[in-house]
C-alpha cells in the first residue's frame, strides 16, 4: 500500500527532476567541478585521455541521441556554478560511501582495498583530503585510487604515480559500449584526465557493475553502520542472555522488558505457525534476520544521522536472501523436493510443465526476499530525501527564496508523514521478511502425511 | 533528457552488489546469527520457555492445589454432615432408649402397682376373711356365751335346744 | 522518449499492485469485521499476501531499471 504511494511520488519525483534537468542547458555538475557538454561521439570505455581530449573540439549536434547529449565531459578546473538535482542528491544519499557524512561533515573510514596489480592497500580515506563543501570528493589520489564523491575509485592508467598526488577535480562521460549507454568517470590531476574504474560488484553487468580490476573491502558508511548496530544489538542480547542466566526466574527488567514481547510474537506468531514442530531449531535465524532488518532499517531513518541505507542496499539483502535460501534448501525434505521435482497425483504431462515452474520458483522466492526488501527501504528514503529537495527544486536553489518557503512548510510536514510511514514499513519488513523466511522453512521441512490427498 | 540517461548517468550504487558489501554484510550477518544465535538467542529463547513451562507449571500446582482444597472441603463436609447424621442418630436413639427405658419402667411400675394392689387385696382379702372368722369365732363365741347364759337360764336342762343352738354355730361358721 | 514509457511502466505496475493489496486489504478488513477473534491468522496472511502481490510490482519496477 504504502510502495505504491512512495513509487508514485518517486515517479512523480524524477519527472521533476527531469523537467529541473532539461530546463538547464544540459549542465552535468555531477562532482567538484561542473561539466561542458561537447558531442555524443561514442568513446570506448577503453579509451582515456586521447579520446577525451579529441571529443572536446566536436560539436554539440553531431551525435545527438533523442536530441540530447550523451556523452559530458568537464574541463577540469572550469569552476562555475552547481545547480541542484534532486535524484542526484537521493541518489547520493543511499549510496554505500568511503565517508561518513552527518550535515556538511565528511568524516573518514578505513579503506581496505585490494587489486590484483597492487595487492593490498590499507589507509583512512581522510588520507584522500576529503573536500568537505563536494559530497564528499577527496583532494588528493592514494596509490592510485581516488575519491570520487565519497566512493573509492581506482585509476586504470598505469603511468599515474604511486603515493599521493593532488587531483584538480572529476568528471563523467557516457559512452555506448555494444549498444548500452554507459558512465565513465574521470579525474583530473596534472592536467591530464585518467579514467576511474568502480569497484567490483556481482550484478553480472546488469546494472552497469561488473568484475574490474579492483576490490574495495573498505569500512563503508554501509559497513560502519551495519558493525555499529549489530554490535549494539549483540552487547543487549547477549546482556539479557546474561540477565537469564543469573535470575532466571524474576521479572522482566531494562531491554528484557522491550524484547521479550518481540521474541515472544516471533516465537508464537510466526514461527510455531509457520514451521511447526522443529520450530525451535530455526529461532536463532528467526531472530537474527528481524532484529537485524530491523534495527538498520530503524538506524537508517534516525534524521540528520547519515541516514546509512543499509537494508536499503541490493548487496546486503542479496546477502541475507542467500542464507534464506541456502537453509531452506538444506533443510528440504524428500516430500519438499518430491514437489519441485515430480509434483505426486497429477497426470505426468502435467509434471513436465509444473517442474520447471517449481525449480523456477525455489529462485524466485529468495530473489523477492531480497528486491522487496531492498526496494521498500531505498524508495523510503528517496522519497524523504525527495520531499525535502522539493524546497530547492522549487527555490531553484535558492534563486527563488519565496518559492522555497512555501514548499518548505509543505514538504516539511510531507516528509513527517512519510517518516512516520516508514518507521512502520521498517517493523513491516522486518515482519514480513521474517514470516516469509518461517513460510519457506516451513513449506521445505513440513511433513505431509497425506500427499495425494492436497493434488486432486 | 529522459529518464533512462538520468538513471544510467547517476551512480544508483545500491543496486549493485559490491563485493566489499557482500563480504562485510556475510560475515556480520554470520557473526550474529551462529555466535550471538547460540550466545544470546538460544539461551534467552530457553529461559523464556523455561519461565513460561514454571508458571505454567506453577498455574498447574495452585490450580491442583485448589482443586485439592475442593476436595478436602468436600471431604469435611462429608464428614460433617456424617457426624451431623451420627450425632442425631445417637441422639434419636438415646431418646428412644430414653423412652422405652421410662416405658418399661412405667410398665413395670404399673404391673408392680398391679401386682402389690392385687397382694394387698388379697392380703385384705385375707385379713378379712381372717377377721371374718375371727369375728365370726368371736361372734360365735359371743353369741354362744350370751346364748348359753340365757339358755343356761332356761334351757339348761333341755338338751335338744343345747343341740340345736351347736348346729346353728355350726353353720355360721361354715358360711 | 523510451524513458517516458518505462515511466508508465512503472506507474501500471503501481496501479496493479494497488488494486490487489488494496483489495487483500479490503477482504482483510472485512473478515476481521466478521471474525474478530481470528485477527491474528488474518494480519499474518494479509500481510503475507500483499508481500507476494507487491514482490511482483517491484520485480515490474526493477525490469524497468533494467531494459534500456
Amino acid at each position: 500500500m504504502i510502495n505504491v504511494l512512495k513509487i508514485v511520488v518517486a515517479c512523480f519525483v524524477f519527472c521533476t527532476g527531469i523537467y529541473a534537468h532539461e530546463g538547464h542547458n544540459h549542465q552535468h555538475p555531477s562532482t567538484t567541478t561542473t561539466t561542458t557538454q561537447n558531442n555524443g561521439q561514442t568513446t570506448n570505455h577503453d579509451n582515456t585521455l586521447n579520446n577525451s581530449q579529441d571529443h572536446s573540439t566536436h560539436d554539440h549536434s553531431t551525435h545527438s541521441h533523442q536530441g540530447h547529449d550523451l556523452a559530458a565531459h568537464t574541463d577540469c578546473g572550469h569552476d562555475s556554478h552547481s545547480e541542484f538535482k534532486a535524484d542526484e542528491t537521493a541518489f547520493h544519499h543511499i549510496s554505500d560511501l568511503n565517508v561518513y557524512s552527518i550535515g556538511p561533515w565528511n568524516f573518514p573510514l578505513p579503506c581496505i582495498l585490494y587489486s590484483k596489480d597492487q595487492g593490498w592497500s590499507f589507509f583512512s580515506s581522510s588520507k584522500f583530503d576529503i573536500d568537505n563543501h563536494h559530497h564528499g570528493s577527496g583532494n588528493k589520489a592514494v596509490d592510485r585510487y581516488a575519491l570520487n564523491m565519497g566512493r573509492v575509485m581506482r585509476i586504470i592508467d598505469a603511468s599515474f604515480p604511486m603515493g599521493e598526488v593532488s587531483v584538480q577535480g572529476f568528471t563523467t562521460a557516457e559512452t555506448e559500449v555494444d549498444g548500452k549507454k554507459k558512465e565513465i568517470n574521470y579525474v583530473c590531476a596534472n592536467g591530464q584526465k585518467y579514467e576511474l574504474e568502480k569497484t567490483s560488484s556481482v550484478d553480472g553487468g546488469l546494472f552497469g557493475g561488473g568484475f574490474t580490476s579492483f576490490y574495495d573491502f573498505s569500512i563503508t558508511k554501509n559497513v560502519f553502520a551495519m558493525l555499529l548496530v549489530i554490535g549494539f544489538m549483540s552487547i543487549l542480547f547477549l546482556g539479557m542472555a546474561s540477565a537469564y542466566r543469573r535470575k532466571p526466574s524474576t521479572a522482566p527488567t531494562g531491554s528484557q522488558k522491550l524484547f521479550e514481547p518481540i521474541i515472544l510474537f516471533l516465537q508464537d506468531e510466526v514461527a510455531k505457525p509457520f514451521i511447526g514442530a522443529k520450530y525451535e531449531r530455526f529461532m536463532p535465524l528467526l531472530l537474527a534476520i528481524f532484529f537485524f532488518i530491523l534495527s538498520l532499517n530503524l538506524f537508517g531513518q534516525i534524521p540528520f544521522f547519515g541516514g546509512a541505507n543499509v537494508t536499503g542496499n541490493l548487496a546486503v539483502t542479496m546477502v541475507l536472501a542467500i542464507i534464506v535460501f541456502i537453509v531452506v534448501n538444506l533443510n528440504g525434505n524428500k516430500h519438499y523436493w518430491e514437489h519441485i521435482l515430480w509434483m505426486p497425483g497429477i497426470p505426468a504431462w502435467v509434471k513436465t510443465l509444473i517442474t520447471p515452474i517449481e525449480i523456477l520458483g525455489v529462485f524466485i522466492k529468495p530473489v523477492t526476499l531480497m528486491l522487496r526488501l531492498f526496494a521498500n527501504i531505498t524508495a523510503g528514503h528517496i522519497v524523504i530525501i525527495i520531499f525535502i529537495s522539493l524546497i530547492f527544486i522549487f527555490g531553484k536553489a535558492g534563486a527563488e527564496p519565496g518559492a522555497a518557503y512555501g514548499a518548505s512548510v509543505a514538504s516539511v510536514l510531507l516528509a513527517l508523514f512519510i517518516s512516520a510511514i516508514e518507521l512502520l514499513v521498517a517493523f513491516i519488513q522486518a515482519y514480513v521478511f521474517t514470516l516469509l523466511t518461517a513460510s519457506y522453512i516451513g513449506a521445505a521441512t513440513e511433513e505431509h502425511h497425506h500427499p495425494e490427498k492436497n493434488h486432486h | 533528457m529522459n529518464l533512462l540517461f538520468i538513471i544510467s548517468w547517476i551512480e544508483f550504487s545500491p543496486i549493485k552488489p559490491e563485493v566489499g558489501l557482500l563480504f562485510w554484510s556475510t560475515v556480520v550477518f554470520s557473526i550474529f546469527w551462529l555466535v550471538i544465535g547460540k550466545l544470546a538467542f538460544k539461551p534467552i529463547i530457553k529461559a523464556l520457555n523455561d519461565r513460561s513451562n514454571t508458571i505454567q507449571e506453577s498455574l498447574d500446582a495452585a490450580n491442583r492445589a485448589k482443586e485439592e482444597m475442593k476436595n478436602l472441603q468436600s471431604e469435611n463436609e462429608r464428614i460433617m454432615s456424617e457426624a451431623r447424621e451420627e450425632k442425631m442418630r445417637i441422639i434419636k436413639e438415646a431418646k428412644d432408649a430414653a423412652n422405652s427405658i421410662v416405658n418399661d419402667a412405667k410398665d413395670k411400675a404399673k404391673e408392680e402397682a398391679q401386682r402389690i394392689t392385687i397382694n394387698a387385696k388379697n392380703e385384705i382379702e385375707n385379713a378379712k376373711m381372717a377377721a371374718l372368722v375371727d369375728v365370726k369365732n368371736q361372734v360365735g363365741t359371743m353369741a354362744t356365751d350370751i346364748a348359753e347364759k340365757i339358755i343356761r337360764r332356761n334351757l339348761a336342762n333341755d338338751a335338744s335346744h343345747q343341740e340345736y343352738v351347736k348346729k346353728l354355730v355350726d353353720e355360721v361358721k361354715m358360711n | 522518449m523510451t524513458g517516458s514509457i518505462v515511466a508508465i511502466g512503472m506507474g501500471l505496475a503501481a496501479i496493479g499492485a494497488g488494486i490487489g493489496v488494496g483489495t487483500i486489504g479490503g477482504k482483510a478488513l472485512e473478515a476481521i469485521a466478521r471474525q474478530p477473534e481470528a485477527i491474528g491468522d488474518i494480519r499474518a496472511n494479509m500481510i503475507l499476501t500483499a508481500a507476494l502481490v507487491e514482490g511482483a510490482a517491484l520485480i515490474a519496477i526493477l525490469m524497468a531499471f533494467l531494459v534500456k
